[in-house]
């Protein structure tokens, strides 16, 4: 297990005041929020500024936590001491229901219900953190359903991500997506059920976008039916093709003769290569749209995206006699500046 | 809940082939009806329309209207004009940043 240094995810020393730590999670929380920040980790520290925070703004459990010595070093392996918590007089904990789960094996073994139970009185923290995590929206199901009124119930509505290539939404694909449900079983204890789903993900849906698999979702009760799943769609990191909506942008290469003569070309779409038609007298930068060649349109109430070419010239290197020569005899035919109109007036 | 099966699940576009009712908004996002109708109020979400005989009803794009609504409202303590300022911001945001793209 890694040493966590709560004090380090928030910078602050440990001499911080309560006040200190609210301010500087606020202002972090805000940087580091995943739906405001676009960093491409800004959702990981976003959790550990979550779990910092938890911990030290509870005076107890930062009480708990100092004592373990500033000794340690962030990421540094690290054992609880046996009964470290013991002489403690802890009130309730005010975690949310849920919010624990997400945290470290550091934070579960410190302040979670990994270990509770057994014979020895444990903080109260760990008591109702043990029946908490993800279960508890299913908890609070079982507590509508047997307290009569309603007696039927639908089961919740349940989300996750599911990560999907550029292909897949140009063709339709078939996936079998491994999702973890808490399920709470007949003596009340709270296990983690894997399931997988085979799901046809339907052909021109792009990243951002939702699925609803009907019924997929928590159980109902009673007559109450079963909750939906969503799957919110990202798309896999791809170094090619850049996608806004449904319009498809890629950078090609051409040497300066076929942007200048025109040329005939092949490209890349992630779903196998087209032909394209450079025009004489093109221009760095130009970008050339492919009708309809973006990702598909999902049904007949939807255009198709476009697939953008955007041109970027490409010098061959002046190394050897025979291109040198091929550069001066381009400068001798062309009274050509690039700078003509590059003054400091404005014109 | 169902076991794993051979058949392969088909499902709907959300943002384009679903509407809600207010429950089924509110049950999709786990949000709570006061909740939405302070945000409602304040025009950070907006209904596609309102009938006296179906009450409100809402397009699939609120799905991710109201989840990062209800996760700003609950992570950074915002209040619902907060959440209006703040939802046209990042709406205005991923406009430019498409612009950049397309340059």
């Amino acid at each position: 297990m890694k040493y966590k240094d709560y004090y380090e995810a928030l910078g602050l020393p440990r001499s911080a005041t309560q006040d200190d730590i609210k301010r500087a999670y606020r202002k972090l929380a805000r940087k580091y929020h995943p739906d405001l920040s676009k960093l491409d980790d800004a959702e990981a520290h976003f959790k550990e500024l979550g779990e910092a925070y938890s911990v030290l703004k509870d005076t107890e459990k930062r009480v708990a936590y100092d004592r373990m010595g500033d000794q340690w070093r962030n990421g540094q392996d690290f054992q609880p001491p046996p009964q470290w918590d013991e002489g403690f007089e802890f009130s309730g904990a005010d975690n949310q229901p849920g919010e624990e789960a997400r945290f470290s094996e550091f934070f579960d073994a410190l302040f979670g219900g990994a270990r509770a139970g057994g014979g020895r009185a444990s903080p109260e923290w760990k008591r109702q953190a043990a029946g908490s995590g993800q279960a508890e929206g299913m908890r609070q199901d079982l507590e509508d359903a047997y307290s009569g009124v309603p007696y039927s119930t639908p089961g919740r509505d349940h989300h996750a991500k599911v990560v999907i290539g550029l292909e897949d939404a140009y063709r339709g694909a078939q996936r079998s997506i491994s999702l973890d449900t808490p399920v709470l079983d007949a003596s009340g204890h709270v296990t983690v059920k894997s399931r997988t789903l085979n799901v046809s993900i339907p052909k021109g849906v792009y990243g951002g976008q939702h699925l609803r698999l009907a019924g997929q979702g928590g159980a109902g009760f009673g007559d109450g039916r079963a909750g939906d799943l969503y799957l919110e769609i990202h798309f896999r990191e791809n170094g090619r093709f850049r996608v806004d909506g449904r319009d498809v942008t890629i950078d090609v290469p051409v040497a300066p003769w076929e942007a200048a003569l025109g040329a005939r070309i092949t490209v890349p779409t992630p779903d196998g290569a087209v032909e394209m038609t450079i025009p004489r007298d093109s221009a760095g930068g130009r970008r050339l749209r492919l009708r309809g060649k973006g990702i598909p349109a999902s049904g007949p109430a939807v255009t198709p995206g476009d697939l953008y070419a955007r041109l970027n010239i490409v010098l061959p290197s002046a190394d050897g006699d025979q291109a040198r020569a091929a550069y001066e005899t381009l400068r001798q035919a062309f009274s050509f500046d690039p700078r003509a109109h590059f003054s400091g007036d404005p014109s | 809940m169902i076991e794993s099966r051979t058949a392969w699940l088909e499902c709907l576009i959300v943002e384009e082939q679903v509407e809600f009712t207010l429950s089924e908004l509110c049950r999709a996002t786990g949000t709570s009806e006061d909740q939405l109708a302070l945000w409602i109020d304040q025009g950070a979400i907006e209904p596609k329309h309102a009938s006296e005989s179906e009450g409100l009803r809402f397009d699939g794009v609120s799905l991710r209207r109201v989840r990062t609504a209800r996760r700003l409202a609950r992570d950074l303590e915002i209040n619902a004009a907060g959440i209006a300022l703040v939802l046209d911001l990042l709406d205005e945001i991923e406009v430019l940043r498409a612009q950049l793209l397309r340059r």
